[in-house]
């Protein structure tokens, strides 16, 4: 088994953010794997255990990606492939890293490429569909459960909460949902294999690719906070005297019921 | 001038989602003074298509295939391209749904155009449009525009009101043909988990249990007041780790980001991953033991007491308001 992951480096889900100029604060912020691409590294290395082959790690990113790129070799990835766009002048989009990707998977041999259902700075979940369009394989997206049977998988895929269960050709794209399985964290032996692991990095020349070719096909305007909310009411009394006030005001100030 | 723009409706076990008619609103907008088509694909549509005429489509142009019946990648993407080769569409419209997550990033990489995914408000129209769209699950809002390309959008559902129902409102009904080809993927099974309950995403009115419910037998009050109100079930990462509910039920950064009118929070102390998959509800609730509960600074209306005792109590005081009216 031949199998890509392709990941992106996002905010820890714990930051709060907060908005300079018109960029998303920085400054001391936390970064993390985006947790659905955990999932996907980590059913990549199980199925690397199962069949044999090689995991590679490969995301579109500057080099201060390299941390989260080791941190997937301390998994158990066997290498990582760094597509720097440091050097782009203008803001990238979906259509950008896709084809930032498609580039670089080409011309190679792959059974499978996993990645998150969708990241959750962004929250789009266009790059993989898009991938696999441009690459003209199968895809499937939302997966709770995978199992790789010579040139098929049977997969679980979550539609809104009901589960469908599909068979799928290979080569195939799949994308991770929550409930997949449980990422393992690196151990410390994975850590020091991992200082050792081939991570390679690419820029646009090295893929063949001029600026103008990946240009964005759309552009952010403005980015801005929801409004902040007062106060709200908290409510006192006798347990039937506050639910009786909770269905008034319900009713007749917030008008929902 | 105007935009000819599709909108494509969605039909879920043979129903017409209502994201289908916000579909049409927002294609509306973008349109001007143009031509919205709306697009239906399935098995047998024929039941649905004077519904979006009533609903403000100008036209409806239907696909029926065989291989149409439940959503299949393969199938539903060539049947949408066959559908904009036939229409050259300036625009094109889906719903933010399963369906349309999985379809329309595909589309968009076909045509070489951009994709505004998960859009929540649309302002100006044509050209001019903007769209704004949440990031990082609702803790901030970005507005793009399309540089270049077919102008490409998805809606959240339940954020774009539908136009009103027009029953006068008609307009041309066409068939076209299409083909399908080497299905890569096949359905084997589908087991419902959500049938008979109402679907998080569209719901208006959402329940949702946190650790403070304690087990999967502490959902029952929470069932019982959502079956009143035609609310949804959720819950939070806490109460999903613990085993009390389904994965599927879970809101927050990593889950489902709901935006219903009314959010009743209950035993779910609000940490920040799950604040971003609801925050944006218009009406918060929050039903707590703890006062310094973080959920009660985004909540309207808070009750600081034990729910065992609060929601049947609410149950109760909401039936006898109910049987008033």
């Amino acid at each position: 088994m031949n199998i890509y992951v392709i990941m992106k480096r996002t905010f820890d889900t714990e930051e709060k953010i907060e908005i300079n100029n018109g960029l998303i604060d920085e400054e001391g912020a936390e970064f993390i794997i985006n947790p659905y691409d955990e999932y996907a590294i980590e059913e990549a290395i199980v199925l690397r255990e199962e069949h044999g082959g090689e995991v590679t790690v490969l995301t579109v990113g500057d080099e201060d990606a390299e941390k989260e790129l080791r941190t997937a070799l301390a998994m158990g990835a066997d290498q990582a492939v760094l597509l720097d766009i440091e050097d782009l002048d203008e803001e990238p989009d979906h259509y950008t890293v896709s084809e930032m990707l498609s580039a670089y998977l080409k011309d190679k041999e792959f059974d499978l490429i996993l990645g998150g259902n969708v990241a959750v700075d962004d929250g789009a979940g266009q790059v993989g569909p898009r991938l696999a369009e441009k690459l003209g394989i199968n895809q499937v997206t939302t997966i709770t459960k995978i199992e790789i049977n010579g040139e098929k998988a049977v997969i679980e895929r979550d539609v809104e909460g009901d589960v469908e269960t599909v068979e799928a050709q290979l080569p195939l794209l799949a994308t991770a949902q929550q409930g997949l399985n449980e990422p393992r964290y690196p151990s410390l032996p994975g850590i020091m294999k991992a200082k050792k692991k081939p991570l390679e990095t690419l820029d646009l020349d090295d893929l063949d690719l001029e600026e103008d070719d990946i240009e964005a096909k759309t552009k952010t305007l403005e980015r801005f906070l929801p409004p902040e909310k007062g106060a709200g009411k908290v409510l006192s009394g006798e347990t039937n005297d506050q639910v009786t006030e909770l269905v008034d005001l319900l009713k007749n100030e917030a008008k929902v019921i | 001038m105007g935009k000819k723009v599709l909108a494509l409706g969605e039909i879920r076990d043979g129903e017409l989602r209502n994201v289908t008619f916000e579909t049409i609103a927002a294609a509306k907008q973008v349109a001007g003074d143009g031509e919205v088509v709306g697009v239906l694909l399935g098995e047998d549509v024929s039941e649905f298509s004077n519904e979006l005429l009533y609903y403000g489509a100008d036209r409806v142009v239907k696909a029926e295939h065989y291989n149409l019946g439940n959503y299949v990648t393969d199938a539903f993407t060539q049947v949408f391209s066959q559908v904009v080769e036939a229409e050259e569409p300036e625009a094109i419209v889906m719903p933010h749904t399963s369906p349309g997550k999985d379809m329309a990033p595909r589309i968009a990489e076909k045509l070489k155009c951009g994709l505004i995914s998960d859009v929540v408000d649309i302002e100006g129209s044509e050209e001019d449009a903007t769209f704004t769209r949440p990031i990082y699950s609702g803790k901030a809002f970005e507005k793009k525009t399309v540089t270049a390309g077919t102008l490409f959008v998805t809606i959240r559902p339940n954020n774009i009101p539908a136009l009103e129902k027009d029953e006068g409102h008609t307009g041309d009904v066409s068939s076209i043909e299409v083909e399908v080809n080497d299905l890569r993927t096949v359905i084997k099974e589908v087991v419902k988990k959500t049938s008979g309950t109402v679907d998080l995403a569209e719901a208006k009115v959402i329940i949702a249990g946190g650790r403070g419910v304690k087990s999967a037998e502490g959902f029952k009050p929470l069932e019982e007041l959502a079956d009143l109100l035609g609310a949804a079930v959720g819950a939070s990462r806490g109460a999903c780790d613990a085993e009390y509910c389904d994965y599927s039920l879970q809101i927050g950064q990593t889950g489902k980001v709901v935006t219903p009118d009314l959010y009743i929070a209950v035993g779910l102390s609000g940490a920040i991953q799950h604040l971003a998959g609801m925050s944006n509800s218009k009406v918060i609730v929050a039903i707590n033991k703890d006062p310094e509960a973080p959920i009660f600074d985004v909540a309207d209306y808070g009750i600081v007491g034990d729910l065992f005792d609060v929601v049947p109590a609410l149950t109760e005081e909401l039936k006898k308001v109910t049987a008033e009216a």
